[in-house]
């Protein structure tokens, strides 16, 4: 088991390494650089360029080197200071200002996976169980629209639904008086007011899939002679379902985890468009429109990060769910 | 199949026996994988319609000039957030057929709004085949002819106007078009694209084979929204329609071929292991023989319900990408366009009609899962 974490961890590094030179090259692809917008956007103002300053400017961040030193210069940064560069649009450096919004982003992250989990792996239990029962189909028809309603519309509805019926202003993650406060206990109870929306709206989506993935692995199960085995010696049939069925059918939903988390990280940056979140959505569309790269690249590269991790630990807990997997590590 | 082989196949004329069900069990051995999979398809009430119904949408977005009731891009300054009108059939008692009332138009003091309400005095009837905007069709033929339309030049509205006046029931039309056609061009991308780098992985194996799928399995790691963000930002706003709308179909297929190029990889390492591959290999065919005759028809069906579950979230991705104002941009007109004008929750609060566009998604997505739903149980060989 030891083994088989530190060799995935080691799988890790490459990864990334390959991850931070697709993102940068991707990062680059405008032609000109965030001082060239910035310099045309002062001429149309009317304001005066200094063109020395620029020049310093495109000097200090290398700007004007080819795309391997600045690769380097970033990447090195990264590694051996944790910086993540300037943000020239914010004209602070890029850790001030993406920390909050990407663990906030991460939460939501989470939270969703463990609500989404909460509701489809019942109901899946429920639909494979009852399968073509009226309720299996409802499940199943909700499923579909589930799937088929793109994740900010559903974010729009939401939000106008409850500003019409309860005249709630359900947008944002905090009341206006608690956006710039320093973290609180208070300020935690107003976040917990204000996520369920985004939470709700990106569950929706994961849910659907997730209930039709474990409804077919049950049904799969359901039909194996072992069920009929264990009905037979006299077990009863909760204790049978949920000891024997459920687990087996329950593995490959936790291997989906791996793959959840992109899915949410990219619905969550739309549904934040609609909903005006501080999280990384907002910060990171402004940031690509503004060719403000350091700031883009970073937030693209943790998030990318963040999925390699949640892959691991997804594997992790599918090699400690699922003897065989273990055991086939170990003879291997 | 073994079991057809041992049969021997009868001329037609012949081919008389006692009952029907004999007949229907040889016919039965003697089909074809593809008319097999049609009659398991066919059985499948709720993917056919959704077949047909996408191949009404398809049709109807092929010749959407003459299905609109108006040109997308004319403006009416005059109808401004005109609501959708009702059609009628029973006027003062009388069946008059399909009609609409006239509108008339009011400003409201109070809200400064122009509001709408019907004259219930007059009839307006709807015509079919009538004259209506002139359009060139396809771009070769000048005509005016559509299908509906009100005589004498008259707006017929049957979803609303937008706040230039022009009629959104057109404008999904159109919309449609660029649509739905991305979507179908974005997986035709992505698919040649999978089944060549898939191919390759899968055949060549050994060193290739651990590069490819790494590479893939470190592409599918980057959340795709910010990687499509950032690609369709680079997209420069000088460039014309059509090289955006090429670049948006590039865009998506650059990231979806992942799905496809794992499928057929998985499928030929499956397969060339099978007896059918052995005898031919056997045989003295050579290996791309083996690969084109022998293996690739065996995954042609798998490959086809891949396809079509990726159509829709294509679909998707454009609705959410134009819908940033990522991708495509006025005065293209795609759904993901139009549904920019509904970002605002005031705008959606008084004119309801704007969100019309998203039920067109919603509902072409669902057929195309139906669809595809329909056609996995269909191809799978174990299913009955």
């Amino acid at each position: 088991m030891i083994e088989y974490i530190i060799r995935r961890v080691l799988i890790m590094f490459p990864t990334l390494f390959v991850i931070s030179i697709i993102v940068f090259t991707v990062i680059q692809l405008p032609p000109g650089d965030f001082l060239t917008t910035y310099a045309i956007n002062l001429e149309q103002s009317g304001e005066p360029v200094a063109m020395e300053v620029l020049d310093a400017l495109r000097e200090r961040y290398g700007l004007d080197k080819p795309m391997v030193v600045q690769y380097s210069k970033w990447i090195g940064g990264i590694l051996l200071r944790g910086d993540f560069g300037q943000s020239f649009g914010h004209w602070r450096p890029v850790k001030d200002l993406i920390w909050e919004r990407l663990g906030l982003t991460a939460s939501i992250a989470l939270i969703t996976i463990v609500i989404t989990w909460m509701i489809a792996v019942p109901i899946g239990i429920y639909s494979a169980t009852h399968q073509y029962k009226f309720s299996d189909y409802a499940f199943t028809f909700a499923g579909y629209i589930g799937l088929s309603i793109p994740a900010f519309m559903l974010a729009l509805l939401v939000m106008n639904a409850a500003h019409m019926k309860f005249g709630l202003d359900v947008g944002g993650l905090f009341s206006d008086e608690f956006i710039d406060a320093p973290w609180s206990l208070a300020r935690v109870v107003d976040l917990l007011q204000h996520i369920w929306v985004p939470v709700l709206v990106l569950a929706v989506g994961g849910t659907a899939g997730l209930i039709r993935v474990m409804r077919a692995n049950l049904l799969d199960q359901l039909e194996l002679p072992y069920v009929e085995t264990a009905r037979a010696s006299g077990l009863s049939e909760t204790k049978l379902l949920l000891k024997y069925p459920v687990r087996v059918a329950i593995n490959p939903i936790v291997s989906t985890i791996g793959w959840m988390l992109p899915q949410l990280f990219s619905g969550s940056v739309i549904v934040a468009m609609v909903l005006s979140l501080q999280t990384t959505g907002p910060l990171l569309l402004r940031a690509l429109m503004d060719q403000d790269m350091h700031l883009a690249g970073a937030m693209i590269m943790i998030l990318s990060a963040l999925t390699v991790i949640g892959t691991l630990i997804s594997d992790i807990l599918l090699a400690w769910v699922d003897p065989r997997i273990r055991f086939e590590r170990q003879t291997s | 199949m073994n079991a057809g082989m041992s049969i021997p196949p009868e001329p037609e004329s012949d081919g008389r026996l006692s009952a029907d069900d004999a007949m229907s069990q040889e016919k039965r051995y003697l089909a074809s994988q593809w008319r097999l999979m049609w009659w398991k398809f066919v059985d499948h009430r709720l993917a056919l319609c959704s077949m047909y119904l996408l191949c009404l949408f398809y049709f109807v977005a092929l010749f959407c000039e003459f299905f609109a009731p108006h040109n997308p891009r004319q403006r009416a300054r005059d109808l401004s957030f005109a609501p959708p009108q009702r059609v009628h059939l029973v006027h003062e008692g009388r069946l008059r057929g399909p009609f609409v009332y006239p509108r008339i138009q009011h400003f409201d003091q109070e809200l400064a709004l122009l509001t709408y309400t019907e004259d219930r005095s007059r009839v307006q009837p709807i015509r079919f085949f009538v004259r209506g905007d002139t359009y060139r069709f396809w771009g070769l033929v000048e005509t005016s002819v559509h299908l509906v339309g009100l005589r004498d030049g008259g707006r017929l509205y049957l979803m609303g106007a937008d706040r230039l006046g022009r009629d959104l029931f057109s404008r999904i039309l159109y919309g449609s078009r660029i649509s739905l056609s991305l979507g179908l061009v974005g997986v035709f991308l992505s698919l040649v694209l999978g089944i060549v780098i898939g191919g390759i992985s899968g055949y060549f194996g050994g060193i290739t084979d651990t590069v490819i799928q790494r590479f893939i399995e470190i592409l599918m790691s980057i959340p795709s929204i910010p990687l499509w963000m950032a690609l369709a930002a680079a997209v420069p706003p000088t460039w014309s329609q059509l090289t955006v709308y090429f670049c948006m179909t590039t865009i998506l297929a650059l990231i979806g071929w992942t799905g496809v190029a794992r499928e057929v990889r998985g499928k030929i390492l499956a397969l060339r292991e099978e007896d059918y591959a052995m005898a031919a290999r056997a045989a003295g065919v050579k290996e791309f023989r083996i690969l084109m005759r022998h293996l690739v028809p065996g995954f042609t069906s798998h490959l086809i319900v891949v396809v079509t579950l990726a159509i829709p979230a294509m679909i998707l991705a454009e609705t959410a990408l134009s819908f940033l104002q990522l991708g495509l941009r006025a005065p293209t007109i795609s759904w993901g366009v139009l549904l920019q004008d509904a970002m605002n929750l005031q705008a959606v609060n008084l004119y309801p009609w704007l969100i019309w566009p998203t039920a067109f998604v919603v509902f072409v997505v669902l057929l195309f899962n139906f669809l595809g739903d329909g056609l996995r149980d269909a191809a799978d060989p174990y299913r009955h």
